[in-house]
């Protein structure tokens, strides 16, 4: 963590690594849930 | 605890992944059912014993939110992720240990009260950081948080059943999967607890911890649920939660009942897939139609939710029957008004009360959701059942209930009309305020 003083940093991989934290269990809930919407379609 | 200021630099793209890692994790309350047929087998219960934990756990995220969101604007959202994640995960590792030995009621008490605890207050840690952060876009950030409480259940859903299947149905199955359940969700909301940061301005406190009153209006929680305003909301978001809960409580029999005399019946595959299909819109509406209201105004999206809600559901009743995309889409239409309604309230809040307090109004507020959450199901469920002993079958059997959603869609639109700028007199003077910080 930096100090107020030093240059500021973008934390670009801090931001990227939370997301694919968050987003790959939602990616595979949405996966899944498309794979059960489709049998409105097709059952 | 102080609440964790954000150093110089610190991205405020990193909050939503703070949030939604709580929020994805609380969200697998609504897929408590996979876990009725295993239990009820496994320790001889009835589905009405079944969902016992789910509802008291239903019950105490109302409570702990409405008392205990002033500790959270207190504390701040690192301490109250940090509630979430003990109880939540507690909840699950109390369950583990009685569905080993088979202590239902260990069930109810870990997952229903204890873990009820972590569902309430995590559910409303976030809302007021995240809109200090996005202050331009309250709406939108807001509606991220409470998309994941959404998607926490279509995650849950699958992985649940699948760790079932691998672990099996008897006792030390179920005990293993609660378990497993307890680990992974400590360790995925450990992210929120590290990440949470409040923005350096909103941080300032007063000598005893209390947070500083923010510049503008500004409404204390005490002060807010004695405003007409707050109960204007209220009724707003009762109704809106009753009309969704009306499709979304009978989807699978509605649609099977509405098309079982045409050419083309609805299978029981068809039927799921529709319900999967409405939890899609009930997502797509949470971040949609909450990030829509930043555009064009708080009351004017909830015109829309309420009053285009009562136009579907008149669609639905008069030629919902003739013809299946009709019926879907605008079922579709209302299930994502109904996150809609969610998603935006926080924002709404914040417009009228402002940021001062508003995660402890926000739980207050969530009370309406659990008036509706029994008002709904018993308000469909009733009916239908009456309709059917009346000898009714398919579109007829939902006639009334549609009728009844209506007149309360036009209760909400109303009580939405009535709400007006909060009078001078409850807003917080920070004068009187640091007064009565320096007493205490």
């Amino acid at each position: 963590m930096s100090s107020d003083s030093s240059p500021q940093p973008r934390r670009t991989g801090l931001i990227v690594l939370s997301w694919l934290w968050v987003g790959l269990p939602l990616g595979y809930g949405l996966y899944e849930l498309v794979r059960k919407a489709t049998q409105l379609f097709t059952g | 605890m102080s609440p964790p200021v954000a150093p110089t630099g610190w991205s405020r793209w990193l909050v939503p992944p703070a949030a939604l890692s709580v929020h994805l994790s609380i969200g697998q309350a609504y897929a408590w059912s996979v876990f009725k047929p295993a239990l009820e087998s496994a320790l001889d219960l009835s589905g009405t014993q079944s969902a016992l934990p789910f509802q008291l756990a239903i019950v105490m995220l109302g409570l702990s939110a409405a008392f205990g969101g002033t500790l959270v604007e207190r504390n701040g959202p690192r301490w109250a992720m940090t509630v979430a994640l003990v109880c939540f995960s507690s909840g699950f590792l109390i369950s583990a240990l009685g569905a080993a030995t088979g202590q239902y009621w260990l069930i109810v008490v870990g997952y229903g009260f204890v873990g009820g605890i972590g569902l309430g207050i995590g559910y409303i840690s976030p809302v007021s950081t995240l809109m200090k952060w996005f202050p331009d876009r309250p709406g939108m950030a807001t509606g991220i948080a409470i998309m994941g409480f959404g998607g926490g259940a279509l995650i849950a859903s699958p992985w649940s059943s699948q760790m079932l299947e691998s672990f099996g149905t008897d006792k030390s199955g179920i005990a293993l999967a609660f378990l497993v359940h307890g680990v992974v969700y400590a360790v995925f909301m450990s992210l929120g607890v590290l990440l949470i940061r409040v923005p350096r301005g909103a941080a300032a406190t007063e000598a005893d911890g209390t947070p500083a009153v923010p510049p503008g209006v500004q409404v204390s929680a005490g002060s807010a649920i004695r405003t007409p305003q707050f109960w204007c909301l209220w009724v707003v978001l009762c109704m809106n939660v009753t009309a969704g809960i009306g499709i979304l409580e009978k989807a699978a029999p509605m649609i099977t009942d509405f098309f079982q005399d045409s050419s083309t019946p609805v299978s029981a595959a068809a039927a799921a897939g529709f319900v999967a299909l409405l939890s899609a819109a009930n997502m797509a509406g949470r971040i949609g139609w909450s990030s829509t209201s930043d555009l064009i105004g708080r009351k004017n999206i909830y015109r829309v939710y309420l009053g285009v809600g009562a136009l579907m559901y008149l669609l639905i009743s008069q030629f919902g029957d003739s013809s299946k995309p009709l019926f879907v889409v605008c079922a579709l239409v209302v299930l994502s008004f109904y996150g809609g309604g969610f998603a935006t309230i926080p924002a709404y809040l914040k417009d009228l009360f402002g940021t001062y307090q508003v995660g402890a109004i926000h739980g207050r507020l969530l009370t309406a959701w659990s008036t509706a959450g029994v008002l709904g199901p018993l308000i469909v469920n009733w009916i239908a059942d009456h309709q059917e002993s009346a000898g009714k079958d398919g579109a007829s059997l939902y006639g009334l209930s549609f009728m009844i959603m209506i007149g309360l869609l036009v209760v909400g639109f109303v009580a939405n009309e009535l709400v007006r700028p909060v009078h001078a007199r409850h807003h917080v003077d920070p004068a009187t305020e640091k007064e009565a910080a320096d007493v205490k």
